[in-house]
């Protein structure tokens, strides 16, 4: 790996840390403001009147659970009627077609479900409008219902015998007035400067310099597509959503112009999930312990991240055998470069997969198809961890919560005692349900991948050849089934099985476990808390850590670990044997 | 459920209003005045006809132009209305033949050694399929061959690639590039305006 790279993933870091310490202060603020008044006090007041809802109401984990379902159901509804009558609605510049029942009931659900699974081309599926005021306004919604969700956990863990979780319409209100709306317009206008168009034009035409002749006409002109681009990437990064504005999303000049723009963006995925760790430390009353979490999310992805630079750079014997410059140098990235951008060459690219997999992103600024095969594992596996390791605005860190809860009961099992997380005893039930988010959509991804390879619709979308094609299916499934939404992009999966079993995956990804940990949250609240003890280990120290990157990683290994030496494994083997 | 159904409700149309209306329009209007070029498209004019948009790829095959990556867009390559990768993995055997053909291309239209080794960017198709870059050990390479095109010398070729490259950003983030439609306007000689 060359010094450069080495030292671009320091600077993205360091970014990210160090502006995750005071936004996570003030996330904490917002979710628990306290005597003292936020902002906007009075412009909340009227709004929780048109809502209809009491800012003091409390609500028990079964309301939590019911008014996250039904606002996400209603928002399924919305956006599958918007994209349906698109062609007769305005903001449609380009004219385009309703969006056909399956696809569009997918995307509704992709967005909705903070997935962004995108079975269409930007350009030429989506209307202004639909980009705009449907799609968009999701990307906020998910990421703010994903706090709240979080929000509901840590009150769980916070209170005693108590039954209220707080009120998750206060909550996503917050959330989106004083967080995702100040920060997006920043990344907007940031975006805007380096290049990235605003308008409501669909496209401008422009005359080529140098026309071309193809068999059947001459091309003398090349479409500019344009759109409210900046406004909606700035929240697709930063609400963990992913969707692009263009079918290659983060790859197109248009959508990530510059290398500064790249920064900018990938700073902006893992901005909030890094900065809720540092809102659960201030929340719990003991800033240790999100630092303590904060840190195993680093340590995985640093551990995932330079391989992926390193398997980049390398390439394959197939490119050297071609001719190609593979070393990399000042004037060239080399390596990799099949479906990478040279405004990025390999180390931004590289940093980006792991990032975007890490979290539950899923914009790509390359094509992950097109990578190495080990340079592909890694954010195919990132994604099968459950999307803990930063993970999707909110739900990465209640994801991460259930696993701290399986480490302190694998360290309890160990020592003989029971288990205990910020002073509450870790009891069956609460095992039970983190089994169950843990399990089920791991299950989902692996029997969906076996359900598609055994049907001749779910056979027919995969692309390219051999153990390739089944790392497409195997990535489409890992990828919906987490709330990842980026792609194998070369599997065509705009067909009926496809649209309707990866729909099926992130509603289950999703809810399956957004109710077991509201479950687990309404659990916890009604314990009494124990006094630290002898036997109690302390869940703020390395030991901590090591233990809860252990089993992260250990869970993942063992589920996965089959399916990816069919896939990738098998792929780098045949490159290592030379045979095709 | 029911009693939740006024507040999801009414929440969805506030957010559309608000996040789905006014922050795109607050968005707009400020890139307007702040932005107007970039906003629009960034797109170059000569006499007030369009002649392409600085951040998007064009493509050229001609002798005297500056030749820019290979495109997977469909069904014709750089079509700005469909952007797209090839998605080929790393051991498809249409990969290979299509480099293979690619290095073989680039080493007769350049006159290279049959055994010289070109720079990845200029034989693997860009992720977007509308790159306008290329780095500039792939863009010097060319400069023998436009300068003989030209009938100018090697040295003003390379003068106009350094004009047109943009360096890493403060030196460390992304790569050294060459903007492949800025290299030829400079090598026709055609003044461009960017005004919105």
């Amino acid at each position: 790996m060359t010094a450069h790279a080495l030292a671009e993933y320091a600077l993205v870091m360091a970014l990210v840390l160090g502006l995750a310490v005071p936004i996570g202060a003030w996330i904490a603020r917002v979710l628990e403001p306290g005597e003292r008044p936020l902002p906007l006090a009075a412009l909340e007041r009227p709004l929780y009147r048109l809502l209809g809802t009491d800012p003091a109401d409390d609500m028990p984990w079964p309301r939590v659970a019911g008014a996250v379902l039904v606002l996400s159901l209603a928002g399924v509804v919305l956006l599958y009627a918007l994209q349906r009558l698109q062609g007769a609605l305005p903001l449609n510049p380009a004219r385009l077609a309703g969006v056909p029942p399956l696809l569009a009931l997918n995307t509704a659900t992709s967005f909705v479900t903070n997935t962004n699974w995108q079975a269409y081309g930007g350009e030429t599926t989506m209307s202004v409008l639909t980009q705009m005021t449907g799609l968009a306004v999701q990307n906020f919604l998910s990421a703010a219902v994903g706090i709240a969700v979080l929000a509901a956990l840590v009150r769980g863990l916070v209170r005693r015998n108590a039954r209220g979780l707080g009120n998750p319409w206060v909550d996503t209100v917050r959330v989106t007035l004083y967080v995702l709306l100040p920060l997006s317009l920043v990344v907007a206008l940031l975006l805007a400067w380096q290049g990235v168009p605003q308008t409501l034009d669909a496209a401008r035409e422009a005359t080529l310099v140098e026309p071309f002749r193809t068999d059947s006409a001459t091309v003398t002109s090349q479409v500019v597509p344009l759109g409210p681009v900046a406004s909606q990437v700035a929240i697709k990064q930063l609400g963990t959503n992913g969707g692009g504005f263009f079918n290659v999303n983060s790859a197109h000049p248009l959508e990530n112009p510059t290398p500064l723009s790249n920064l900018v963006q990938v700073v902006s995925i893992i901005l909030i999930p890094a900065a809720l760790c540092v809102t659960f430390g201030h929340l719990v009353g003991d800033r240790r312990q999100g630092y303590a979490i904060l840190a195993a999310m680093t340590v995985i992805h640093a551990a995932t991240t330079l391989p992926t630079i390193a398997a980049e750079q390398a390439a394959t014997p197939v490119l050297a055998a071609a001719g190609v410059a593979i070393t990399p140098g000042d004037d060239a990235p080399n390596g990799n470069m099949e479906g990478k951008e040279a405004r990025f060459g390999i180390a931004s690219s590289a940093i980006w997969a792991t990032t975007t997999t890490a979290a539950s992103n899923g914009s790509v600024n390359a094509m992950h198809d097109s990578f190495t095969p080990l340079g592909g594992l890694v954010p195919l596996w990132l994604m099968q961890l459950g999307e803990v390791v930063f993970g999707g605005v909110g739900s990465g860190l209640y994801g991460m919560l259930v696993f701290a809860i399986l480490a302190v009961f694998l360290a309890g099992l160990m020592v003989g005692r029971t288990p205990e997380y910020l002073g509450k005893k870790i009891e069956a039930r609460e095992v039970k349900l983190a089994a169950l988010v843990v399990l089920v959509p791991s299950a989902f991804v692996l029997l969906g991948t076996a359900a598609s390879l055994l049907t001749a619709s779910g056979r027919a979308g995969i692309f390219n050849p051999g153990p390739h094609g089944f790392s497409e299916v195997l990535y489409a499934l890992s990828s919906a089934a987490n709330n990842n939404g980026s792609a194998f992009g070369g599997l065509g999966a705009n067909s009926d099985w496809y649209n309707v079993l990866l729909g099926f995956a992130m509603w289950i990804g999703r809810f399956w476990v957004i109710v077991p940990v509201l479950a687990l949250a309404g659990s916890l609240a009604a314990r009494t808390p124990v006094a630290p003890g002898p036997g109690t280990l302390p869940t703020h120290g390395p030991i901590f850590v090591v233990l809860l990157v252990g089993t992260v990683l250990l869970v993942g290994a063992l589920t996965f670990l089959p399916a990816l030496a069919l896939g990738p494994i098998a792929e780098q083997l045949q490159l290592v044997a030379g045979g095709r | 459920m029911r009693e939740q159904l006024r507040p999801a409700v009414v929440l969805l149309a506030l957010m559309t209003l608000v996040t789905g209306a006014i922050y795109p329009a607050l968005v707009t209007g400020i890139a307007r005045l702040a932005f107007p070029w970039q906003a629009t498209g960034s797109v170059l004019t000569v006499g007030g006809r369009a002649v392409g948009s600085a951040l998007l790829g064009q493509p050229f095959s001609g002798d005297r132009h500056l030749i820019g990556r290979p495109s997977a867009t469909g069904p014709v390559p750089y079509n700005g209305a469909s952007s797209s990768g090839s998605n080929l993995g790393p051991v498809n055997p249409a990969l290979d033949s299509l480099v293979r053909a690619r290095v073989a291309l680039v080493r007769a239209r350049e006159g290279l050694a049959p055994d010289a080794r070109i720079p990845a960017d200029l034989v693997t198709a860009s992720g977007s399929g509308l790159d306008p870059h290329l780095s500039p050990a792939a863009a010097a390479l060319q400069a023998p061959r436009i300068a003989r095109a030209r009938g100018i010398p090697v040295d003003s070729v390379l003068g106009i690639l350094r004009r047109a490259e943009a360096p890493r950003w403060l030196g460390l983030v992304g790569e050294r590039r060459v903007t492949v439609l800025r290299a030829n306007l400079l090598l026709d000689g055609t003044v461009v305006q960017t005004s919105p």
